[in-house]
């Protein structure tokens, strides 16, 4: 048990896939401005993280990785190369079905996520966590905890930058850097902060 | 060359910038440009990319139900990286080797199916390869800024062409180990966002809220 909450430990803070990573930068930036609409996103993308992570570490195990096909008696397969397919389709699948049980039963949200829920599916944090997980050899229940903790991560980073910026509202920024500038330096300056985290072995 | 097919080609690269304005394709923005080299190859595979990307969906808009839409334009994305990595692999081996990852995060560069979703869905074949090739060089532009820019001040060479001689080799310049991390890209984007919307104001955004409101206006 110890384990997993280590393993959840370090997949929120230390390795966060936001600031420690930089992945899903794209919508990390464009969906911070308000706190409610980055709740919303990062809820959404723990959801897409729980089910893709141990679907593709499973597909992995069971399917692609050499000699995995030898309970159907190929055991000389090897189908690791078809890896970034796989898992793209997978978590195209899963962006798809969420896209519309939203637009049936949580209509608000849908057009508030608007071009970003397809863009879900690209962002670099759903497949990031896919090929850590891969990459590590996470066994099917670490997968889990993995997911879990890597979307949960990227969705604390998410509100936390969207509380910085509806309270940056407030101040006087420069004419230029107003909005996507300054996003960009507050941003940097996080993970600066984050990088303090790196250090720390549990 | 027709006007549309020039706007689609030529707004991206400043006016409508995919980086600056639109804020896709981060990620690798961040990641590959440590280094100038990588760098430009990784500009070259993700123009290819969304062109062809472009083309393709653009082909297919007709035919092709709204639903399975994400589905069928990430298979055509995912099978044209495949192709560039390979071709990477085949004529340029030791970059592809260095840029190995994220040549497949190509795949999740929100340019592509961004691209492919708001425009090339909606606009015929050659006008959306264009666009393809605008934001390719759009994209293209900032990451060679922010290549050089750190490559230059990290590590006081260009293209592995030492041009600011090291204190280490003897020279004067003592290179900023800063720029070598991740946190220097994001203050290097945010000032060339600042640099370009000083010199494009219509793209300065409205800030949502102002306590000064009448000084302002007293000063316009």
């Amino acid at each position: 048990m110890g384990n997993y909450v280590e393993l959840f430990i370090k997949a929120v803070f230390v390795e966060n896939l936001a600031l420690s990573f930089f992945l899903g930068m794209c919508t990390f930036l464009a969906v911070s401005k308000r706190i409610q609409t980055a709740l919303g996103l990062g809820a959404a993308v723990v959801v897409v993280q729980l089910i893709t992570v141990p679907a593709n570490t499973f597909l992995y195990h069971y399917v692609l990785e050499e000699g995995a096909l030898a309970w159907a008696g190929l055991p000389d397969i090897d189908l690791s190369f078809l890896g970034l397919v796989t898992y793209i389709g997978v978590i195209a699948a899963m962006v798809q079905i969420l896209e519309m049980v939203l637009d049936r039963y949580f209509p608000p949200l849908f057009h508030a996520l608007g071009i970003y829920l397809p863009l879900i599916t690209v962002n670099c944090a759903i497949l990031g966590g896919t090929l850590f997980s891969v990459q590590r050899d996470y066994t099917m229940s670490e997968s889990v905890v993995y997911g879990i903790g890597s979307g949960f991560g990227w969705a604390l980073a998410l509100v936390g930058l969207a509380g910085i910026r509806e309270k940056l509202k407030y101040s006087d920024v420069p004419e230029g850097l107003q909005g996507l500038g300054i996003t960009f330096i507050i941003v940097g300056l996080m993970s600066l902060g984050f990088m303090a985290f790196a250090g720390i072995q549990l | 060359m027709s006007s549309a097919a020039k706007r689609a080609l030529l707004d991206p690269v400043v006016d409508n910038n995919p980086v600056t304005l639109h804020v896709l394709g981060i990620c690798s923005a961040l990641a590959v440009t440590t280094s100038l080299l990588p760098s430009l190859y990784m500009c070259l595979a993700l123009t290819v990319v969304a062109a062809l990307a472009n083309a393709a969906v653009s082909t297919i808009r007709h035919v092709l139900p709204s639903s399975i839409r994400i589905i069928v334009q990430m298979t055509i994305i995912a099978s044209l990286v495949i192709v560039v990595d390979e071709s990477l692999q085949a004529f340029a081996f030791e970059t592809s080797r260095e840029l190995s990852v994220f040549v497949g995060l190509i795949i999740t560069n929100c340019i592509v199916l961004g691209r492919t979703e708001s425009f090339a869905s909606k606009n015929p074949v050659g006008l959306s390869f264009l666009d393809g090739i605008g934001n390719g060089l759009g994209y293209s532009v900032i990451l060679i800024l922010v290549a050089s820019t750190r490559e230059l001040l990290g590590a006081g060479t260009l293209l592995g062409y030492t041009i600011l001689p090291n204190v280490a080799d003897g020279g004067w310049y003592s290179p900023n180990g800063m720029m070598l991390l991740p946190p220097s890209a994001f203050f290097i984007i945010g000032l060339i966002i600042w640099a370009v919307r000083s010199w494009k104001v219509e793209q300065v955004e409205k800030p949502g809220f102002r306590i000064h409101e009448v000084h302002r206006t007293e000063a316009l």
